[in-house]
């Protein structure tokens, strides 16, 4: 298979706004919130105020007396739904989803409870005067490196622990090793849109109109729980305020659901922000342990990376952050691990690079840390340990065009003229200094349909279950099509976010835009063979349908990636600790870009999601509630603007020669490296090492001085 | 939310009587602190009595050269003024260096002055907290206090004042004006906010149902070269973890008259007293400097999570101090 070539039509690969732009700046997108519906009533989540424990009792009686108030649903008066059965991801199903099943309290805000009324506003009052009657159990909400009670954790077909020669033996014989622990803290996706869902039943078919990414999924899901077929669940999500991973099936679309089922009416359950904290999942904090042993010249002869992160006491999840380390160097011996503790707070989840984000911290931290200790350069360390196959796996890798991404960073940035030497530059009364790292991310695909008419007017209209969830999907999927069809972009319509258009992979593992474009381009060329007979178009169009199960599951085992390098200047104040970054550059091998314009700020985007890791994005656990602390966007810090320098993404060029459109991905590689890239800055502006996200001024003031 | 009583008064009068001796009223001003408890369910006043349309929205010299800031003055119109930013650069800067442009055009001086602290356990509205729930508890003590009081707190509590505007007025003894139903009074403003103790739920020294409608600078020639300096977690809108107002006179390398107030320490902005006094009619050097940051220093009770403090307060002010003594015409 060979990518396609551009035609006269040169629609993907120019930049292009996107296509609901202007609904989106003027407010005429809808969002699943904003849906008008007859008979619409409201429900407001009530979150349990204990971490552990019972429900004992709940007074309903004064909050149905309250204006207004149609219901309170709870475990005591709720239907039954299943949980028992597999995902569309072949795992099974986080129970937190499953609301008012059972009495137990698993985690602070786990719902007790959904008040449904007439309006928002009733419904928010009556769920902040519900008073709910706990039996308190003791609760553990301390996660730390040493739990002795944690335990090895398969991952999504990835084993828990890898091996590979003798590391133990390789590290004693090593000249310099490098053995340090590093944590990431516990992480918010924050979507800009708070989850919300609008929900019917239609004559026995549930209709949702939900913000998520991947309608099929939640379909999927909803159908399991309330034991339909899938063809009875319609899901709609025409436009998504942001997702990161955090937007599957959670507490909202199945108490809407269940309430508008009790109620015979539609009800619609949006989140607020704080309620987000406890109930749509989070990336676990991390304690990772590295250990690299190397000859003098810099070679790896060992990589050891343990990665440690804690689960709920319901549902097992891993963030699989020694995954980088899987694929990322040569050494003789290859140790991983990766192991979880069970405590009681809410599941986490995906969270945008997922296992790279906070795996890669680690590693490129390490690394950099090697290149110092051994006097070399830190971007030539990384290029005497580039492998020619998969460390562990020994498979081929697809393309891999790391090198040359430092090269062109190195030489945008001005790498060559950096000074190794730390704690050397200032700028007044401060330090400064430049980091770089590595980045990867999975560059796969997975199954989806898709159907495109050509209509009798000439136009074409594509259906597909993708998700836009902001980052321009539907209008790289409209250029595309259009180049596939040799159209113009302005000719076709991109219908997307509807369950009823059939099964397709959602917005997720940056696979959303290739896995759908393969479905498109297949069901193109399908079309194409209709109509090659040159007969005319029926009234009705001429539609041809598509299914990559087949070509998508037919490719070889490979190491299939994406790549970047990250480049960061930082700021540092050392009599205040206060650290800003300067600029920051990432230079990318990631598949053909469809759309220059949207691609790059999802690149840049990324980048900038990576300062505020490394900076700034921590949510805190109080040690005695075991709840959050300030869990709203005043108390959880993000980016501002102000924190934000000149950002600057660019590309090699690196079509994936196996992908029919030559795409990779580029939703998540501009997170990965990032917060290694400033943390390594702020060791060559300081000569301190930081091995604790994030790097907060506290932190970086009361540091113990270089030695 | 709860409804609410609604009501606007054209003049200071017409507020005073509106309000009356309600304990559940609230004057609401820019609503910029206020609205947001009330939407969280902290605040849950039955009546606000709106007096963004009173006519306190001038600045003023005085005859004695100081500035006379009615209580309306928005924190844009406060920034902005060139009697401010050439008579007190350091005001202009702190209120600059607080909140977001967006922010600044609703809140107001006299709003600014009684926001609330925005320790997570008082605004996170569930829970122990002694401000909130008085007797409850304060968790932050065992809990999260990273950005909470090292000097001048309690047992009771550790929360800080979280304005910036304050700060600088407190190095200029600003004195607050009031109206109530039996006439005006003045609080110098290092008396506006009593110490912790037992009793923090009790915010300020203003009588019930009192209603401040300006603040007083008197003239302080020292304040032309003043300046004010906020540490926060990100470059831009949030709370400082530490900050200072400072303005020096030296002549001849003897520091004739320095003032110094420091925020994000305490329940209220931290005249720093103790420093100015170390500091006052010796050498502008950089010792002198840290010897008087360490004097005020010396009270300080930190806890665990916000030691760092000390030794940032302390930096900030010999950076700050000696950038202006450099700086002094000589």
């Amino acid at each position: 298979m060979t990518p396609a070539t551009t035609t006269e039509h040169t629609a993907a690969g120019t930049a292009h706004r996107r296509v609901e732009g202007r609904d989106k700046v003027t407010g005429a997108a809808r969002y699943a919130a904003e849906i008008p519906l007859a008979g619409l009533a409201h429900g407001w989540l009530v979150g349990s105020t204990v971490a552990r424990g019972r429900v004992r009792s709940v007074e309903t009686a004064p909050v149905l007396a309250m204006p207004g108030v149609l219901t309170v649903l709870h475990h005591g008066n709720t239907a039954r739904v299943t949980t028992d059965y597999v995902t569309v991801l072949g795992t099974s199903p986080d129970p937190t989803a499953a609301v008012f099943q059972h009495d137990q309290v698993q985690h602070m805000g786990w719902p007790v409870a959904l008040v449904v009324a007439e309006t928002p506003e009733q419904a928010r009052e009556g769920a902040e005067a519900l008073v709910v009657h706990y039996d308190e159990e003791p609760h553990d909400t301390a996660f730390s490196g040493d739990r002795a009670d944690a335990y090895p954790l398969d991952s999504m077909g990835q084993p828990a622990v890898t091996d590979k020669g003798e590391t133990e033996a390789e590290l004693a014989a090593s000249a310099v090793v490098v053995d340090a622990c590093y944590t990431t803290p516990e992480n918010h996706h924050n979507a800009m849109e708070p989850h919300a869902a609008t929900v019917r039943w239609d004559g026995g078919r549930l209709d949702v109109i939900d913000s998520n990414q991947s309608a099929a999924w939640i379909q999927s899901e909803l159908a399991n729980m309330f034991s339909l077929d899938p063809q009875s669940v319609r899901v709609r999500s025409e436009h998504v305020g942001g997702a990161f991973g955090g937007k599957g099936v959670r507490a909202h679309q199945v108490a809407a659901a269940l309430a508008a089922r009790a109620l015979g009416r539609p009800v619609r359950v949006a989140m607020t922000r704080r309620q987000m904290f406890a109930l749509i999942g989070y990336r676990s904090p991390t304690a990772q342990r590295i250990r690299l042993g190397a000859d003098a010249d810099g070679r790896l002869r060992a990589l050891q990376h343990d990665s440690l992160n804690q689960t709920s006491t319901v549902h097992e999840h891993v963030e699989a952050s020694a995954g980088v380390s899987r694929v990322g160097y040569d050494a003789a011996a290859h140790r991983t691990a990766q192991r979880v503790v069970r405590l009681d707070v809410p599941t986490p989840t995906w969270m945008r690079a997922p296992g790279e984000a906070p795996g890669s911290f680690a590693l490129e931290s390490a690394m950099d840390e090697l290149a110092a200790e051994c006097g070399i350069d830190p971007i030539e360390l990384r290029m005497r340990n580039e492998p020619e196959r998969g460390p562990v796996s020994g498979l081929p890798f697809g393309s891999r065009r790391l090198p040359d991404c430092f090269r062109e960073g190195a030489r945008r940035f001005g790498w060559a003229d950096r000074d190794p030497r730390p704690g050397v530059r200032r700028d007044g009364r401060r330090l400064l200094g430049t980091g770089t790292a590595a980045a990867s991310f999975l560059a796969m695909a997975m199954p989806a349909t898709a159907a495109v008419t050509a209509e009798a007017d000439g136009t074409f209209t594509v259906r597909i279950g993708a998700a836009d969830v902001g980052t321009g999907a539907r209008t790289a999927l409209t250029l595309i099509a259009a180049e596939a069809l040799r159209t113009a972009p302005d000719r076709v319509r991109m219908r997307i976010g509807d369950s009823d258009f059939g099964p397709a992979w959602g917005a997720a593992g940056s696979m959303g835009t290739r896995s759908w474009a393969w479905a498109i381009t297949d069901a193109v060329a399908a079309l194409r063979e209709r109509l090659a007979g040159g007969a005319g178009i029926p009234p009705e169009g001429v539609t041809a349908r598509s299914d990559t199960s087949g070509s998508v599951f037919g490719l070889a085992p490979r190491e299939r990636r994406a790549y970047g390098a990250q480049f960061a200047e930082v700021a540092v104040d050392p009599g205040t600790g206060e650290v800003r970054v300067r600029r920051l550059l990432g230079i990318f091998a990631a598949g053909r870009i469809v759309n220059p314009l949207t691609a790059r700020s999802q690149l840049t985007g990324g980048m900038i999601w990576g300062i505020s890791m490394a900076l700034h994005e921590e949510a805190v656990r109080d040690p005695v509630s075991g709840g959050h602390v300030g869990a709203d966007l005043a108390g959880y810090h993000v980016a501002a603007h102000a924190d934000i320098p000149a950002v600057e993404a660019d590309w090699v060029d690196d079509p994936d020669p196996e992908d029919p459109v030559g795409i990779k991905g580029v939703g998540e590689i501009g997170v990965v490296g990032v917060a290694a890239a400033v943390a390594n800055a702020v060791w060559h502006a300081t000569g301190v090492r930081h091995r604790h996200l994030p790097l907060r001024p506290d932190r970086v003031l009361t540091a113990p001085p270089a030695a | 939310m709860r409804e609410f009583g609604y009501e606007r008064a054209a003049d200071v009068e017409g507020a005073l009587a509106l309000l009356g001796t309600d304990p559940e009223a609230r004057y609401l001003a820019g609503g910029t602190n206020l609205v947001d408890l009330m939407k969280t369910g902290v605040a849950r006043p039955v009546r606000l009595v709106d007096i963004r349309e009173l006519p306190l929205d001038r600045i003023e010299v005085t005859e004695a050269g100081g500035l006379r800031i009615g209580a309306t003055v928005t924190n844009s119109d406060l920034a902005a003024h060139p009697e401010v930013r050439s008579r007190y650069p350091a005001l202009a800067q702190a209120v600059l260096a607080g909140a977001s442009g967006q922010l600044r055009t609703m809140a107001t001086v006299g709003g600014n002055l009684l926001q609330r602290t925005r320790c997570a356990y008082f605004t996170d509205g569930a829970g122990p907290c002694n401000k909130r729930l008085p007797g409850s508890g304060c968790p932050a003590i065992e809990g999260e206090h990273r950005n909470h009081a090292v000097l001048g707190a309690s047992g009771h509590c550790v929360a800080t004042h979280p304005s910036d505007m304050a700060v600088a007025l407190a190095a200029f003894d600003a004195v607050v004006s009031y109206a109530t139903a039996d006439g005006p009074g003045e609080l110098p403003l290092a008396e506006l906010y009593p110490p912790v103790g037992d009793t923090p739920q009790v915010e300020t020294a203003l009588p019930p149902g009192a209603l401040i409608t300006g603040v007083t600078l008197p003239p302080a020639p020292v304040a032309a070269r003043s300046r004010y300096r906020k540490v926060r977690e990100r470059a831009s809108y949030a709370f400082a973890i530490g900050s200072a107002a400072a303005a020096l006179d030296v002549q001849g390398g003897v520091v004739r008259e320095v003032r110094l107030a420091l925020g994000a320490v305490a329940s209220r902005p931290w005249r720093a007293r103790a420093a100015e006094r170390a500091l006052t009619g010796g050498p502008a050097t950089e010792e002198a400097c840290t010897a008087a940051a360490d004097a005020e220093l010396a009270a300080a009770r930190p806890l665990p999570g916000n030691a760092y403090k000390v030794p940032l307060m302390r930096n900030l002010v010999v950076a700050l101090l000696t950038e202006l003594a450099e700086e002094a015409p000589r």
